[in-house]
């Protein structure tokens, strides 16, 4: 995440408390700052300027973060004016999401996007409940567009994954 | 970046927007009924998800269109007539007999062929889109393509599975598969402008797409040990060109019932 030059670190901390706080409106455990899609804050105390990158670009949850950004940042008392854009470039990938977003998304009962092996042209993924990775792939779609539906033969549970997006494929 | 454009470029990156969206648009609203009616629930999960990923397509391609100066995405989308759509004719077609909401009697290997082929030839066009002369189009095109991977690879799980099947599956896929080649120049055709999108370099041209295209369904025609004829003609009308069906006048004027009764709603 890059900041422009507006701010100073007592600020950067608030907006980084306020953001933290926007989760994702479907799997409510994880923030858009540990889901790796704020790319940049830029501009100053006047106005304010949110970056953030879509995961998928057909994902109706967007619309919703962007107004739940501006929600949250009203609630810091020296902003004036906020804007929030999304961009395309440089496009979402899986290795955004941070260390503690994979662990937030865990506890949801969804496993955090596998790392791609290219040679081999495929992935593995471990259950969220018991970390086996005796599981099989049910559905390469789910629920939502970021997900896939997997079956643990070790606990015998379904779970989900988050599908890995690299500019590798 | 827009002001960096000669007039003549700027009417080709139009062109070519246009060309990328309504494909998509019209593809994902023909993928959209077939939403309680796949043949198993796996299925109806992932179609609805491939048509949604693809919807956000179009609006992407939409918003850039915005960008350059046309009308706002909702009226490009939603209250274009039909002759002012640049979609191949191919993917406006019905999905079969019926009406999802009537008897829907929809053809399942047309729609798989259809799908697969129209995957395989985006698949082409991004690839080529990546190095556009247009850095907006060439960011829309890197991330179009990491979910576009996720679209082929469905497809062509059911592509040649239902043509190792035999019997009556690959029977009416072989019929499909005529069907949809009988279209299919028009959804690799550049359209009118052809000429200055190539000379913009904002995709490559038409005989080079066409190559890349033969390559890769060739490859798995051979697996399947088919012959693959790769004559594509446009029998229904060259959409690129503004020629459309009764079909897309049907399809604009059910997906559009919602926008017209309040254009200036916000969503």
């Amino acid at each position: 995440m890059n900041w422009g030059n507006g701010f100073t670190k007592g600020e950067q901390n608030q907006l980084l408390d306020v953001l933290h706080k926007v989760k994702d409106p479907e799997i409510d455990s994880v923030s858009i700052i540990e889901l790796g899609m704020v790319e940049k804050i830029d501009g100053d105390k006047q106005v304010i300027h949110i970056y953030l990158l879509p995961t998928f670009m057909g994902c109706p949850a967007l619309d919703i973060i962007k107004s739940t950004v501006l929600k949250a940042l009203a609630s810091i008392e020296w902003i004036q004016h906020a804007n929030v854009y999304y961009l395309n470039d440089p496009p979402w990938t899986s290795d955004r999401v941070t260390p503690e977003g994979r662990e937030r998304l865990k506890e949801f009962g969804i496993a955090p996007p596998p790392k791609i092996d290219v040679m081999k042209g495929g992935w593995e993924v471990s259950c969220p409940y018991c970390d086996s990775l005796y599981t099989t792939m049910e559905n390469l779609f789910g629920p939502t567009a970021c997900r896939s539906i997997l079956y643990c033969k070790s606990c015998k549970n379904p779970f989900e994954a988050m599908k890995p997006l690299s500019t590798l494929m | 970046m827009n002001e960096l454009l000669s007039t003549e470029e700027k009417r080709a990156v139009i062109e070519l927007l246009y060309q990328l969206a309504d494909d998509d648009f019209i593809i994902s609203y023909r993928g959209s009924e077939w939403l309680g009616l796949a043949p198993h629930i796996e299925e109806d999960v992932a179609f609805s998800s491939i048509s949604q990923d693809t919807m956000g397509h179009a609006a992407m391609y939409y918003q850039l269109l915005e960008e350059l100066g046309e009308k706002d995405r909702d009226y490009l989308s939603h209250a274009r007539k039909s002759n002012e759509r640049k979609n191949a004719v191919l993917l406006e077609l019905v999905n079969g007999e019926g009406h999802y909401l009537h008897e829907p009697r929809y053809d399942w290997a047309f729609t798989v062929v259809r799908h697969y082929y129209y995957s395989q030839a985006k698949k082409v066009k991004i690839e080529s889109l990546k190095q556009s002369s247009y850095p907006p189009l060439a960011a829309a095109a890197v991330k179009i393509s990491m979910e576009l991977h996720y679209h082929l690879m469905h497809w062509t799980v059911w592509f040649t599975q239902l043509l190792n099947a035999g019997g009556e599956a690959k029977k009416r896929m072989l019929k499909a598969i005529a069907k949809v080649e009988a279209e299919f120049e028009d959804v690799l055709s550049l359209g009118p402008l052809s000429k200055e999108i190539v000379k913009a370099q904002l995709i490559e041209e038409e005989s080079r797409l066409l190559l890349s295209f033969h390559a890769n369904i060739n490859a798995v025609f051979n697996d399947l040990s088919i012959p693959y004829k790769g004559e594509f003609t446009s029998l229904s009308g060259r959409g690129r060109f503004g020629e459309h069906t009764e079909d897309l006048s049907e399809a604009l004027n059910t997906l559009g019932e919602v926008y017209h009764s309040d254009p200036g709603a916000v969503w």
